[in-house]
């Protein structure tokens, strides 16, 4: 195989493992953007959302499409209770607080969720076969199409949600200036809710495709590609919807080209070299506006 | 001034006591081995958190990555007293010199930045040494560094915890410091007041790091092995909890979060598998009830009840 083509094939790779950190950084964006929060507790909501499919499609033996479904609902529900159970009594705390208590949310869904499913990976079941297509000089697997598929019609849903309701118009008000969005009318509470619900879903999805993707899933997964999806976040500009799903992408990418090309092991590394370049050179991310401090 | 010299022999003398207890406790065999590894990991850990509060709760730089510069003390202990045969404290002293300079090259560029975006930089960086030195294999990679000779006793451990909380305590006291905890409640009042905001956050970042590399050390002569997979940002996430829980910018208040956490943690090992959780619930609770952490930021001995040991008028 050429150098290209092996280039061609890290890109497709890239791509594929791009829009499951584009799935999650949505969630992460969404939620900072309209309470300054980083969640750390999102990487375990799409743990609990890979489980949920996992459970659907074993155990009940449901085809993918309904267990997607249900895993997204069920999810969505979980992180809007999280929200209201342990964010919401800390509106008016100092910020650290919140984000001590996002940590001690991902340690109580890591941990409680190993008591009930043990430590032990679970071989997800392959329910597409392996079949590979040859469009030109690229292969692509029926898994990767799935992946761009269900990502392009979240996505496509989450910029109809966001642009041409009334929720998502609430939900952009809300995170422009909650006080004046709440003198319009505007119930905050509810609009921060419904955005850790839909956050939540699109990590459920993310968690699910992972399953399909890589076959296995384990209470601990979530840690390292939530703490991605967050650098994928701030690397298109943290708030920013479409420069979430291009942090996403990107990173993906050169994590692909990074394990492909110089060693599996500087792939982690690579996406915090990145993060740490794009902090120091443009702090508000690819896509984010400066703005200026006020005294 | 000669009060304040009054003060610190006092609890130099109360310290000393509080040592000799402990150790007629070890010595007597009261204390059994899993409780005397665990007195060693909690003076580690005071030192971690009483640093990690310098940058943190002093200085107001929110930094994730101080298990980063511990993996740094480890490793560089560890390499000098195995492939170098080096005396311990020449171990001690070359683990806080490589840390603080790491960590004053990693403060110089990412200090301008702030809040979040300083968090998650430097929480990057932690793991990138992290991933760094599991991809060296002179220190044994991914597989950790074996064959570290324990030296690290309670004495050790004690009397270079003292050393540090007693340097940052004067540090935190002295014009130094208040520039810091001027940075921290308005940088830009700070800078407008002639205050070189850059100069102190970087140096108390260094220094910082620095005593993080010295926890690194004691550490790593503690448990014969060491592995990057003990240095994660889980384990800085430990560490600022700790202050967090004690109450930022109190250090008495980081001695009693990484005593108690520690204690906390070491009570549950006999319930593995809900450890984690009680821990988790634990957590939130105390940020619902308790956000400003134990106590807020007021030193244990200015409360009323310890001025009458300190001598004061």
């Amino acid at each position: 195989m050429g150098i290209m083509d092996q280039f061609l094939q890290q890109l497709i790779n890239g791509i594929s493992l791009g829009s499951i950190y584009a799935l999650i950084a949505l969630g992460y964006t969404m939620v900072y953007g309209i309470i300054k929060l980083i969640n750390f507790a999102h990487g375990d909501i799409y743990m609990v959302g890979a489980y949920i499919g996992f459970f659907c499609i074993t155990v009940m033996n449901w085809p993918v499409l309904p267990a997607l479904l249900v895993s997204m609902l069920l999810t969505g529900i979980l992180g809007m209770l999280i929200e209201r159970f342990a964010y919401r009594p800390l509106r008016s705390a100092p910020r650290i607080s919140v984000l001590i208590t996002a940590i001690g949310v991902s340690f109580f869904l890591e941990y409680t969720m190993m008591y009930f499913v043990t430590p032990q990976p679970r071989t997800f079941p392959s329910i597409l076969d392996d079949a590979a297509y040859h469009i030109g000089p690229f292969v692509i697997n029926n898994q990767q199409i799935m992946i761009f598929a269900i990502t392009i019609i979240l996505m496509a849903i989450l910029t109809y949600i966001v642009q041409y309701t009334k929720v998502g118009k609430a939900m952009r008000a809300v995170s422009f200036d909650n006080e004046t969005a709440q003198l319009m009318g505007i119930n905050s509470n509810r609009i921060i809710s419904v955005t850790f619900g839909i956050g939540s879903a699109l990590a459920a999805a993310a968690g699910v495709l992972v399953g399909i993707y890589y076959n296995s899933i384990d209470p601990l997964m979530g840690i390292m590609p939530g703490l991605k999806a967050f650098v994928a976040a701030v690397l298109g500009g943290i708030g920013i919807l479409p420069g979430a799903a291009a942090g996403g992408i990107i990173l993906g990418i050169i994590e692909a080209l990074v394990s492909g090309f110089i060693s599996s092991t500087f792939r982690d590394a690579a996406a915090f070299a990145i993060l740490i370049l794009v902090l120091l050179f443009k702090p508000t991310g690819l896509l984010g506006k400066n703005t200026n401090e006020k005294v | 001034m000669n009060s304040l010299r009054k003060r610190d022999l006092k609890a130099i003398v109360i310290s000393l006591i509080v040592f000799a207890i402990i150790q007629g406790l070890i010595s007597s065999e009261f204390l059994d081995p899993f409780w005397q590894l665990n007195i060693i990991v909690i003076c580690i850990n005071i030192i971690m958190s009483v640093s990690l509060n310098l940058i943190n709760g002093y200085t107001g730089q929110f930094s994730l990555g101080h298990a980063g510069f511990m993996a740094i003390g480890a490793y560089t202990g560890a390499v000098l007293s195995v492939n170098f045969h080096m005396p311990f404290i020449i171990g001690l002293i070359v683990a806080f010199a490589v840390a603080a300079i790491i960590g004053c090259l990693i403060g110089l560029p990412t200090m301008r930045l702030r809040g979040d975006y300083l968090a998650i930089a430097t929480l990057g960086l932690g793991e990138i040494i992290r991933i760094v030195i599991m991809n060296v294999n002179y220190v044994g990679g991914a597989a950790g560094f074996m064959g570290i000779p324990k030296t690290t006793n309670f004495a050790w451990a004690f009397f270079v915890m003292l050393f540090v909380v007693f340097f940052i305590k004067n540090y935190v006291n002295s014009s130094y410091g208040r520039a810091c905890v001027a940075i921290r409640e308005n940088e830009i009042a700070a800078e407008a007041m002639g205050v070189n905001t850059t100069k102190y956050k970087v140096l108390a970042f260094t220094i910082g790091a620095g005593f993080a590399g010295v926890a690194g050390c004691l550490f790593a002569h503690t448990f014969y092995i060491i592995h990057p997979s003990s240095f994660t940002f889980l384990a800085s996430f430990n560490y600022l909890i700790m202050i967090v829980m004690g109450g930022m910018g109190s250090i008495t208040g980081s001695i009693a979060g990484a005593f108690i956490l520690t204690t906390i943690s070491a009570l549950l090992s006999n319930w593995p598998e809900l450890r984690m959780s009680i821990y988790a619930l634990l957590l939130i609770g105390l940020m619902f009830y308790r956000p400003q952490g134990l106590f807020g930021n007021i030193e244990l001995t200015s409360l009323p009840i310890f001025r009458h040991f300190k001598g004061g008028k």
